[in-house]
């Protein structure tokens, strides 16, 4: 069955992609009809499923929970928006989320089919691996997403060549490394970081918005580090 | 008074020649005499050095030339030659050929130009020899071991100095006063002197310096004492060198230079720990690289071990371009070099003023550190684009990243290693470098076929002993015996037919496995490929690389089918790369060519399972013991047959599969193979069945039932399935043995009269 929702002004609209008679919790697409309506935090508006979902069992490699897809989603659109849906309608085939040993795994439908002769102790890792959910189910965000991230990312900073290898070792960044910053970014917005060679780095969180940055002294924080390249070097035991 | 300089030849060495003043032999010496010689010189050597007096010379006066067109030649030396070496220099990339095309180029003009002078300025350099050799004749030299050699030269140059100026004995003492580079300690110089004068009236220089060597340099084999004395006090590695170099120019001449009364075993053991003390080697490795390489190659392999190899990238062209990378790795100051002709993303490093490994493009996933000869096995596999590829031992990446970017990440790869420690690596490089279409497991590579199968192509780079990568890992050095290398073969074979039995043969565009290993072993490479090619429906098919050497087809006692000439061999002596072994295979069909005695048991199961090979090692003997009822079971055998060959086929070993369209080619296939594969057979038989004798026996029946009745229809078969015993032992037994001996033989025939008679 699929299920409607009541946004606030906006006409309840059916899931356009469970039109047929498939479980929601199989569908992900549902939060698309969700995020095509200006971003709410929308957390009211999920219903929930069948008590059957609830049980998860963590070792499966499982679809997401609608909780923990409102989460991810969430976070995802903090930095590319609604453009979410791009990310699942992809020309070459229809792509989904897929959870695993608690990190989220983003794959075609066709690897899954082949994913599921191998047994869930022997998996390693399917298709990108996009970030995990911690202990209490907040989810972070690897840089291993960040293919995925950049070329839908709306807001971007570009870091100087002299700042490259700071941001690179795990540090904010500092106005004196800041070389271009989007227009209009809000203050705590998620940001791609680009290199001048327009090469992506990684993402943050911008600390001022573009009004303050030009007035803010040189060696305060304009962008809060969050993930950067560096970690297939320094972190490389934490990305499986 | 000594030296005399003909005046009419242009010495045209370094600046300022009008200034050039006589320095003495060793400095006048060092410019003839190239710095790779040591002090003492083998036959050889020597003769090396002469040669290259009368070629080092030509280089030199051509140089002065092009330069300044001061000479004479300045007329018909033009500069577009000049020209043309340059461009030549430049436009080619880092091909050795280019490099020996120009050297040719420029001995050819030498020649052309300096043939006159050249022997003139030999005499020169022969009287520095000369005199070199007459003024060490007063001293000794300390040698340890063998006599010393003369150098060549120094003979010719005795020789012509005596007949030009025929003042010996002034010379003599002029040349006592000049420095003295080399080290002569044989008395024999004084002999052999007397001796070239004589020759020298005769013949031609050449000749009497051949005449010399036989009569002069005999390398002397260490005697007993000698040998005691090495013990105590080992020698130091310079004469060891020296004597290693002298020994291998004795084999390779060895009716010549051989000493009376030493075999030719005693001239290789004393090579072999020389070899073994000199680079550090233990003498079982020693022993097995002196089986692969002649005398000569094995020196130049030993010491290309001990040297890094250059370091190589492999541009990702999912997210770049090699020749935008190439410009933005200049840019942070590296200096590189495309691979070579046969590699479009390859690039080596020569030097680098930032960590290549640690540069924003690496980890931008730009590029990936990968070993030149990494680069083959999957140039070999070449995966197309939609293609389900599986990659058996994928760690750390490096071979699976390249075949994702060769697919466009299109397809699926399954990526597999069998250690989980090494499996983060993979997952890094593979996120690093933006691969999408890829899966990774953790199986033991031999249970493969259980898991998946039927896919386009396979990757085998199988464990191995590393022989081949000896400069990353000198440790191999010392640390390999013979267990080691027949763990690892034993291994490399089980995990072929995995790797064969997970190819699907019946696919559009595939059905190829490629095996490589880093390991230059004949036992891990051509012997692996024997038996699988022994073991199932594939054949070798050209890899597409078209340098390497070929893979052997006989090695010692071992012979290989012919179609193994179509594997390639790399060597880091002659390749500049890590030792790789590459084959090729394509699989023809499904089906798993089963043992005569087998073929009739599995016709029903047989097409059911044909996709699913089961190669684990057999666990046939365990049901094999468990179940002797041959006799009791005949109206229901038909239906426990079906059963119990299904259970068996899971369980053993492949040869039990035969899909019954496949037979009439299946048999006519164990037909030929009747010899070798009878014996093999013979003595598995022999083995398993010890303690059962009653089930051998019946085995025995079963299998010369089945024998005769391969040549029958398959209606004959139907009986002969009948007759065969729905056992597990006898299945499991029949399936590893189908060639009995004669005694076997002839109680099977007359069991058969009985059966016969009985039915």
């Amino acid at each position: 069955m699929c299920h409607s929702f009541a946004l606030t002004a906006h006409v309840p609209q059916l899931c356009t992609h469970c039109a047929c008679a498939t479980v929601l919790r199989q569908c992900s697409h549902v939060l698309y009809t969700v995020l095509a309506a200006p971003l709410i935090p929308c957390v009211s508006l999920f219903l929930s499923i069948s008590a059957g979902s609830l049980i998860i069992n963590l070792v499966i490699m499982r679809p997401l929970t609608d909780e923990e897809t409102k989460t991810m989603f969430e976070k995802l659109s903090k930095y590319i928006g609604e453009n979410i849906k791009l990310l699942i309608d992809r020309p070459d085939g229809t792509y989904c989320f897929r959870l695993h040993h608690d990190r989220v795994y983003y794959i075609s439908e066709k690897m899954l089919k082949m994913a599921t002769n191998i047994s869930r102790d022997k998996l390693v890792s399917v298709g990108t691996c996009f970030g995990k959910f911690t202990k209490t189910q907040k989810f972070r965000l690897h840089i291993t997403a960040l293919d995925f991230l950049a070329p839908y990312a709306k807001y971007k900073v570009w870091v100087k060549p002299g700042a490259e290898q700071s941001y690179l070792y795990g540090n904010h960044i500092m106005k004196s490394g800041l070389g271009r910053i989007t227009e209009n970014t809000a203050q705590y917005q998620g940001v791609v970081v680009y290199s001048m060679a327009d090469v992506p780095l990684g993402f943050g969180v911008a600390a001022k918005n573009t009004q303050e940055c030009r007035k803010v002294d040189p060696m305060s924080i304009v962008v809060f580090h969050q993930a950067d390249v560096g970690e297939y070097i320094r972190c490389e035991d934490t990305l499986t | 008074m000594g030296r005399k300089i003909d005046p009419t030849n242009k010495v045209k060495r370094g600046p300022g020649r009008k200034a050039r003043k006589q320095k003495g032999a060793e400095t006048e010496l060092a410019k003839f005499i190239t710095d790779d010689e040591p002090k003492k010189l083998s036959s050889r050597a020597k003769k090396r050095a002469f040669k290259r007096t009368q070629v080092t010379v030509k280089p030199k006066e051509e140089k002065q030339p092009k330069k300044g067109f001061s000479d004479e030649n300045s007329e018909w030396l033009t500069p577009a030659k000049r020209k043309r070496k340059l461009e030549q220099s430049e436009g080619d990339e880092d091909s050795d050929s280019q490099w020996e095309d120009e050297e040719d180029l420029d001995e050819e003009e030498k020649e052309e130009v300096e043939a006159n002078e050249d022997e003139d300025d030999d005499g020169d350099m022969v009287d520095d020899y000369g005199a070199m050799e007459d003024s060490s004749e007063a001293e000794e030299a300390e040698g340890a071991d063998s006599e010393e050699e003369e150098l060549l030269p120094i003979e010719r140059a005795a020789r012509k100095q005596k007949k030009m100026q025929k003042a010996t004995t002034q010379e003599e003492d002029e040349d006592d006063d000049d420095d003295d580079e080399e080290e002569e300690e044989d008395e024999e110089d004084d002999d052999e002197e007397s001796e070239d004068e004589k020759m020298d009236d005769k013949e031609d220089e050449d000749d009497t310096i051949q005449m010399n060597l036989d009569g002069v340099d005999k390398f002397k084999l260490p005697g007993a004492s000698e040998r005691e004395k090495e013990e105590l006090v080992p020698l130091d590695l310079q004469s060891i060198h020296q004597r290693i170099k002298d020994n291998v120019d004795v084999l390779s001449h060895f009716s010549e230079k051989r000493e009376e009364g030493k075999e030719r075993t005693e001239y290789l053991s004393l090579l072999k720990s020389d070899m073994c003390t000199y680079y550090s080697y233990n003498p079982f490795l020693m022993g097995k690289l002196m089986d692969l390489f002649p005398h000569s190659e094995l020196v130049d392999f030993l010491e290309a071990n001990e040297i890094q190899r250059p370091v190589t990238i492999r541009t990702n062209t999912l997210k770049t371009r090699r020749r935008d990378l190439a410009q933005a790795l200049i840019n942070r100051g590296v200096n590189l070099d495309p691979l070579g002709k046969w590699s479009k993303v390859g690039l080596v490093i020569f030097d680098s003023s930032v960590p290549i490994g640690a540069t924003p493009e690496y980890l931008a996933g730009h590029y990936m550190l990968q070993g030149a000869s990494s680069l083959l096995p999957v140039m070999a596999l070449s995966p197309q684009e939609g293609e389900t590829v599986l990659d058996m031992s994928s760690a750390p990446g490096g071979k699976t990243t390249y075949m994702a970017q060769l697919m466009r990440n299109t397809g699926v790869i399954i990526a597999n290693d069998a250690s989980a420690d090494r499996l983060k690596s993979v997952v890094g490089n593979i996120h690093r470098l933006g691969v999408t279409n890829s899966i990774i497991c953790n199986y033991d590579g031999r249970q493969f076929p259980k898991v998946m199968g039927g896919f386009d192509r396979v990757l085998l780079d199988a464990p191995c002993s590393g022989t081949g990568v000896i400069s990353k890992d000198p440790a191999v050095k010392t640390s390999k015996d013979d267990s080691d290398i027949q763990r690892s073969a034993h291994l490399q074979k089980e995990l072929i037919l995995a790797a064969i039995d997970s190819v699907n043969a019946e696919s559009q565009t595939g059905g190829y496995l490629v095996y490589c290993t880093c390991s230059i072993m004949v036992e891990e490479n051509e012997w692996v490929v024997d038996y699988a090619l022994k073991k199932r429906n594939v054949k070798l098919v050209p890899t597409g690389l078209d340098f390497g050497k070929e893979g052997f087809t006989r090695f010692k006692e071992k012979r290989f089918h012919p179609s193994l000439k179509l594997t390639r061999r790399f060597y880091p002596h002659s390749h500049n790369m890590d030792g790789f072994f590459v084959a090729k295979l394509k699989k023809f069909s499904n089906t798993i060519p089963t043992a005569p005695a087998d073929q009739k048991e599995e016709e029903e199961p047989a097409e059911e399972e044909t996709p699913v090979a089961s190669e684990e090692p057999s666990k046939n003997s365990k049901p094999a013991k468990s179940k002797p009822q041959q006799k009791n079971k005949s109206p229901s055998q038909e239906k426990t047959e079906t059963k119990q060959t299904s259970k068996t086929i899971s369980d053993s070993k492949t040869t039990e599969k035969v899909v019954s369209k496949n037979k009439p080619a299946v048999k006519s296939k164990k037909l030929k193979d009747d010899g070798p594969k009878q014996k093999k057979i013979a003595r598995m038989d022999e083995e398993d069945s010890k303690q059962d004798k009653k089930t051998k026996e019946k085995l025995l029946k079963v299998s010369k039932v089945d024998e005769e009745t391969s040549k029958k229809s398959e209606a004959g078969k139907k009986e002969e399935s009948l007759l065969t015993k729905t056992n597990k032992n006898k299945k499991k037994l029949l399936q590893k043995k189908s060639r009995m001996g004669k005694n076997k033989f002839k109680t099977l025939k007359k069991m058969l009269k009985k059966q016969e008679s009985g039915l």
